[in-house]
């Protein structure tokens, strides 16, 4: 249990730490909110939509989590490559312990990300249906948080070195979130584009959160919850399969 | 005195390399042993194996009386280790790396505040306790790494080239402060080198391997009378030849990170 909380407070250290790493991150998402949601606005309005910023910034919010949770999850390779891994797998605790710490550190971390793109967006003029949804929303975002630091670490946990990266940015990263319906309704869509994004998780956080923030859902949220949890803890066990049996 | 590391028949491969073959050797509780080799001919894949990193092929350990293949946890608390190339967390100051291997250790907390402190001065870095390991010279990285090693009093150190890039100044003082820790503690001390007058200065007993396989074994001067030489770097020379081995030390890492990436885990 001590071995969990010396390796979360470790991902949480270094995350606070690292201011440029904190406002690199906050970049991206600003810019897609900024560009897309007043850009597409009016278009958006003109269909009969509603307000765009309203609708991607739960989008946005679920984007900057997903990016900084398998980053974070991939910082295993770095540590692999700076040496500091071998100093945890000689260590006498169990791998599980260490990889359940390290997960649970990546996950606090991309929340407060996507809390921090929250507060951006409510700065940006976005107004949640009820203050009071922010709760849930919150341990929403912790949710998706842990499931893709768990898919991280098992994606790290079979890649050797940072060459594996580009595959990983444009293979996995960039699909789930481009085909998660973060950036448009997943209602009215191809038959096609629905069908893939059914298989995404991230469609299910996005949607829970567009539920909880602004009141309009795809999904049940029962379903949107089921998957995340479900999945969280597929990627759980996975992540501690591929770690365990990681050799340095 | 019993041994306190037994090593019989020792084989690793990866894919069709043998990188340790038939290895067989054993350590004395309280000695200081010295495991000297070219570049690649298998000293770190022995340390891996030796401490839970790597699963051999074939063959049995015993490290302080347990199997590291059976009880990985009970060895991994007998040992500690200064691995070849650094393993600290950059990002954290000295103590707080010092208080992360503490609590992985398990050390209480009551004895870890205090050990810290006696380490960092034994070491010479209780100044620079707040200061982040990224601002560290190479010296003191080594010397921190030491201090780590020993937080959680193991009964076995190994180390793993730990004089690798460091000045004379620093060899002698880290060296004198290793022979210290094991007349005064007793801690076994399992070292590799690549300086042959540190090797023979230090250890009681020596054992030389290349390519895999132990080529000889003794106290320093016992493989100098074997060899008919004057020093031990000429016994080195004459027992594993003067071709140049990084060659295919580098090969091997290359196959085993293939072999690594491809397979999945490697067994």
């Amino acid at each position: 249990m001590k071995a969990v909380y010396i390796m979360w407070l470790r991902e949480v250290k270094r995350f606070i730490r690292s201011k440029s790493r904190i406002m690199g991150s906050l970049g991206q998402p600003v810019l897609f909110l900024i560009a897309l949601g007043y850009g597409l606005g009016p278009v958006f309005e003109k269909a009969g939509q509603g307000n765009y910023l309203e609708f991607i910034a739960p989008g946005i919010i679920g984007m900057s989590i997903i990016f900084t949770a398998i980053f974070n999850g991939m910082q295993v390779i770095w540590d692999r490559q700076f040496g500091f891994l071998k100093e945890t797998m000689v260590a006498p605790v169990s791998r599980l312990s260490i990889m359940f710490g390290r997960t649970l550190g990546g996950a606090s971390v991309a929340s407060i990300q996507g809390l921090l793109v929250l507060a951006i967006a409510i700065v940006a003029g976005f107004r949640p249906v009820s203050w009071f949804g922010i709760l849930p929303a919150l341990l929403i975002m912790l949710l998706i948080a842990l499931l893709f630091s768990a898919l991280g670490i098992a994606v790290a946990s079979k890649l050797k070195d940072m060459q594996g990266f580009q595959l990983i940015m444009n293979f996995l990263v960039m699909p789930l979130f481009f085909l998660s319906g973060a950036l448009f309704p997943l209602a009215n869509v191809p038959p096609a584009l629905l069908w893939v994004a059914r298989f995404d998780p991230l469609s299910y956080g996005v949607d829970a959160l567009r539920y909880l923030l602004i009141g309009t859902g795809t999904f049940p949220l029962a379903l949107d919850i089921g998957v995340l949890v479900g999945v969280s803890a597929l990627f759980l066990a996975l992540g501690s399969h591929f770690f365990s049996k990681m050799e340095v | 005195m019993a041994n306190i590391i037994e090593v019989r028949n020792l084989t690793k491969t990866f894919g069709d390399i043998a990188a340790v073959k038939d290895v067989s050797f054993s350590v004395e509780e309280g000695g200081i042993f010295a495991f000297l080799g070219p570049n690649g001919a298998g000293k770190s894949t022995t340390i891996k194996m030796l401490t839970t990193l790597l699963r051999p092929s074939s063959g049995t350990m015993r490290i302080a009386g347990r199997d590291p293949v059976m009880d990985p946890d009970l060895v991994r608390h007998s040992f500690g280790i200064v691995f070849q190339d650094p393993s600290l967390d950059e990002d954290l100051t000295a103590v707080e790396n010092l208080e992360l291997h503490g609590v992985l250790y398990n050390v209480p907390r009551a004895t870890l505040a205090t050990r810290i402190e006696e380490l960092l001065a034994l070491v010479e870095l209780s100044d620079r306790r707040n200061d982040f390991v990224r601002d560290f010279s190479g010296g003191m990285k080594r010397r921190l790494e030491i201090a780590r090693g020993l937080l959680h009093h193991p009964k076995i150190i190994f180390l793993d080239e730990p004089t690798l890039g460091l000045d004379p100044q620093t060899r002698n003082h880290l060296w004198s402060y290793v022979q210290k820790l094991n007349a005064n503690e007793g801690i076994t001390v399992f070292l590799t080198t690549h300086y042959m007058e540190e090797a023979e200065r230090i250890a009681r007993h020596i054992a030389i391997i290349d390519n895999g396989v132990i080529v000889a074994q003794g106290t320093g001067e016992a493989l100098r009378k074997q060899t008919g030489t004057a020093t031990l770097e000429e016994a080195f020379l004459a027992l594993t030849g003067s071709s140049i081995r990084d060659e295919g030390g580098s090969r091997l890492e290359t196959m085993r990170s293939h072999h690594q990436v491809w397979s999945g885990s490697r067994r």
